[in-house]
């Protein structure tokens, strides 16, 4: 009869910590912490077929005429144009920004692009070079691509980018951490990194060819939305597989799962490997059709890209004087 | 610096319609029947229009076969299963059988194109769906032709002859290849009957036949209404009938048949349980529940009707249902965009009015995405029921519409039990993490299909059909063989 009730009790005092799981966690003296409800954001799982056969369906939406015109138009507003080489300079990074700023010199109504991503050491020259143009200036960093270095370092080197003047900064998350099951250790450094970001936007890359599964991705986007991610951001573009569709779509359900619970609203970033303006418009169609209208501006979604651009511009001009014209009409940088 | 997080207005997005051509498609004014490998004139004298459900404009005009026009049909698959057919080379009906796949697949836009106009589904559906599989399936079981003996280990099959063939309007030309590919196979000839609003897929087929060379006789196609049907049934010179399509009409046939030793098989309707348990991958189970659905308009016998989920995550899931569903794009069935598209015909959407209506009645609480439907044509809005009882009609009656029943349940047990608690028992789907408990469900649903996290997937080597009221008989796979093939011993 005793143990009954001290089991009643004991099952009592688990729903109440259920019921209460998401204020502070109080102390339970002889007891712990167990969170069984069922709200959102739940880790949860993905089911990689389903989630791949639902991109796939999503990649078949045919986009024409005034609807296709739009979204290139949007997808050139979402760019980040990228240059993250070795060999880069301030001269390519110049002609870079020129690019971002008036992406088709012969059609002017091509609006500018959203930011120009660069390493840290060309921040400045960037800055420079986009000063009053509307374009931001974002730099990699927490040494990017691998993020094998201490945290010390990593949040010394935000903090350098931003006092350079970046306004955006994509992180990388450490994969060795999050893939040993250390996942306090990727949370505590997003947030240092968050912190050290300042007003600078930050954007967390989940470089998600490394993590190896959905379940592992979805996990990641929710620790780093829970650590203060403006952005979510799949690659670094240095690892293959880079951005999906799938990845894409498990990433935004995660956003979505998040902005349901907690009205946070975060941003995504595919990246790497969207070369063409068919896979943008892709990638606009699991957009719309995950998030919504909410999420169809460049505050809230980003294309990582280099040669997308070209393509892009390429496709518009066709839209609006019914045929292509080669690459040799578009500049390349 | 300002926050750059909603600086600049979204894009508020339509997608312009993008319908994919229809001048591929030539339908004749008139189509006679097939009859001994030529379309002839039916003896009746009768003709009836057949139209798209989505502008209800008139297609062709088709023959009402009468009882002359079926025994004219059945002598000629007498007469072609006699002489050649059943003792050609195995390997060479293979050959034929090859051949119509191939066929299929060249003319597959033509084919989903007309199947969209004359049976209302989205192109999307009958271009990746309907005539890819129609076409696995000959290529399927043309591989059985010269094998049958390996099918079938120390067992000597024979063909039995003559099958009349009823078919349904959900998947006219997928329905027709689950028929005709195995019969041929098997090395019967064949009358096939297709639903009366639907002939125009079978109509082409028929010039397929012609194409390929297809001895006359072996296939032959009647079209006609419920009369016809009824025909074919009662005609004497038949080995077997197989029939797809509502219960009511399969237990007419079987008592018809009864005691006339005419070989029968019968897949029939289905009220299948889609059960969500609280551990399942949440988005994807709601996407395997809208495909589950609202697939063909709900026109799937082994639709999932009923969605049987776990109480605890009850309440997030018909929130992010409802969401989903008020994506869904519901319009031209020849958009390429389009979801969802028309009622097969009037009757069919007056039977789901009536449905849905009762379920209001009963005390369920209904739930439309807002979508606007199109003046003409025959269209219904997806529809969720939630708060409903296991007594309602609309938990216990095949609707064969876009709408969705929600009950809940608190164990595994209760979950099988609400399960099976039906006349039917066609197909089911359980969504889960836990491999063990997929497993154990799918040895306890009476299900003739169970789909573990995931849901009206169909290939041909997997046999399909049903308990209890959903009938008897397996089509698909080495099974679907059976059917069609006396054993010598």
């Amino acid at each position: 009869m005793a143990r009954e009730q001290e089991m009643a009790a004991s099952a009592t005092r688990l729903d109440s910590m259920a019921a209460a799981s998401t204020l502070p966690t109080p102390s339970f003296p002889g007891g712990f912490e167990l969170p069984l409800a069922f709200r959102l954001p739940r880790i949860g799982s993905v089911d990689a077929v389903a989630l791949e056969a639902r991109a796939a369906e999503l990649a078949k939406r045919s986009i024409k005429k005034d609807s296709k015109l739009a979204a290139l138009e949007l997808a050139v507003r979402m760019m980040d144009l990228t240059t993250l080489e070795g060999a880069d300079t301030p001269g390519k990074v110049s002609a870079l920004c020129s690019k971002a700023i008036r992406p088709d010199p012969v059609d002017r109504t091509v609006p500018s692009v959203a930011a120009v991503c660069v390493y840290p050491n060309l921040v400045a020259g960037a800055k420079a070079r986009l000063a009053g143009s509307g374009v931001k200036v974002a730099s990699v960093a927490t040494a990017f691509p691998s993020g094998q270095t201490s945290t010390a370092l990593k949040v010394a080197e935000v903090r350098e980018v931003v006092v350079l003047g970046a306004d955006e900064v994509d992180m990388v998350i450490d994969r060795g951490a999050f893939l040993s099951g250390r996942y306090s250790k990727v949370y505590d450094e997003i947030c240092q990194v968050k912190e050290a970001c300042g007003e600078a936007h930050l954007k967390v890359i989940l470089e998600t060819g490394e993590l190896g599964t959905y379940d592992n991705v979805r996990r990641a986007s929710l620790l780093a939305m829970a650590a203060g991610a403006d952005f979510v951001k799949t690659s670094t573009g240095k690892v293959s597989p880079a951005a999906t569709l799938p990845v894409t779509l498990c990433m935004l359900e995660a956003v979505r799962d998040v902005h349901d619970e907690t009205g946070r609203v975060v941003g995504m970033k595919p990246a790497g490997g969207i070369r063409t303006a068919k896979q943008a418009i892709q990638y606009l169609c699991v957009l719309h059709e995950t998030l919504g209208t909410q999420w169809m501006t460049p505050d809230l979604f980003r294309f990582g890209a280099s040669s997308l651009l070209n393509d892009v511009l390429m496709q518009i001009r066709k839209q609006k004087t019914g045929v292509y014209q080669s690459l040799d009409y578009f500049t390349s940088d | 610096m300002t926050d750059v997080r909603q600086r600049t207005s979204p894009l508020e997005w339509e997608y312009a319609p993008a319908p994919e051509a229809r001048d591929i498609v030539k339908f004749q004014e008139r189509y006679g029947l097939f009859i001994g490998g030529e379309l002839v004139e039916p003896r009746s004298k009768e003709w009836f229009p057949t139209i798209s459900p989505a502008t209800e404009e008139q297609l062709a005009e088709v023959a009402l076969a009468g009882a002359e026009d079926v025994d004219a049909a059945v002598g000629a698959a007498r007469n072609a299963f006699e002489n050649g057919w059943s003792t050609l080379r195995p390997a060479e009906r293979a050959k034929y059988l090859y051949r119509i796949a191939r066929l299929l697949q060249e003319r597959s836009r033509e084919l989903a194109v007309a199947e969209s106009l004359n049976g209302g589904k989205p192109i999307k559906e009958s271009r990746d769906v309907d005539v890819p599989l129609a076409a696995a399936h000959f290529f399927y079981y043309a591989g059985w032709a010269d094998k049958l003996e390996y099918a079938f280990p120390n067992r000597r099959p024979a063909p039995l002859g003559v099958a009349g063939q009823i078919i349904p309007w959900n998947f006219p030309l997928l329905m027709l290849a689950w028929k005709i590919a195995p019969a041929l196979a098997a090395g019967n000839t064949v009358v096939l009957k297709p639903a009366e609003t639907t002939p125009l897929t079978a109509l082409i087929f028929a010039d397929v036949c012609r194409q390929a060379e297809l001895p006359a006789g072996v296939v032959n196609i009647i079209t006609g209404d419920g009369s016809t049907g009824a025909h074919l049934v009662r005609h004497r010179g038949l080995d077997k009938i197989a029939f797809t399509g509502s219960t009511e009409v399969g237990k007419a046939i079987q008592r018809e048949l009864a005691g006339t030793g005419t070989r029968l098989t019968l897949e029939l309707g289905g009220k299948a349980a889609n059960i969500v348990f609280d551990d399942c991958a949440l988005d994807q189970a709601i996407e395997g529940i809208v495909n589950g659905i609202y697939f063909n308009q709900g026109h799937v016998c082994c639709a999932g009707s009923r969605l049987l989920v776990q109480e605890p995550i009850a309440e997030l899931l018909i929130a992010k249902l409802k969401r989903r569903l008020e994506t869904l794009r519901l319009g031209d069935p020849l958009d390429k965009n389009t979801d969802i598209g028309a009622i097969n015909s009037r009757a069919q959407l007056e039977r789901i009015r009536e449905l849905v209506a009762s379920g209001e009645e009963e005390g369920a609480e209904i739930y439309q995405p807002p979508c606007v439907l199109p003046e003409k044509g025959y269209w219904f809005a997806p529809t969720v029921f939630t708060n409903v009882a296991q007594s309602y009609r609309i938990a216990q009656e095949e609707i064969f519409g876009p709408v969705l029943s929600v009950l809940t349940f608190r164990t595994p047990d209760e979950a099988i039990e609400k399960a099976n608690n039906t006349a039917y028992g066609l197909s089911a789907g359980v969504w889960t993490e836990k491999g063990s408990r997929i497993l154990c469900m799918a040895q306890r649903l009476r299900a003739g299909v169970v789909w573990a996290n995931t849901f009206n997937r169909f290939d041909p080597a997997s046999p399909f059909g049903g308990y209890k009221e959903s009938g008897f008989g397996r089509e698909g796979g080495r099974h679907g063989l059976e059917p069609y093939l006396r054993f010598e011993e």
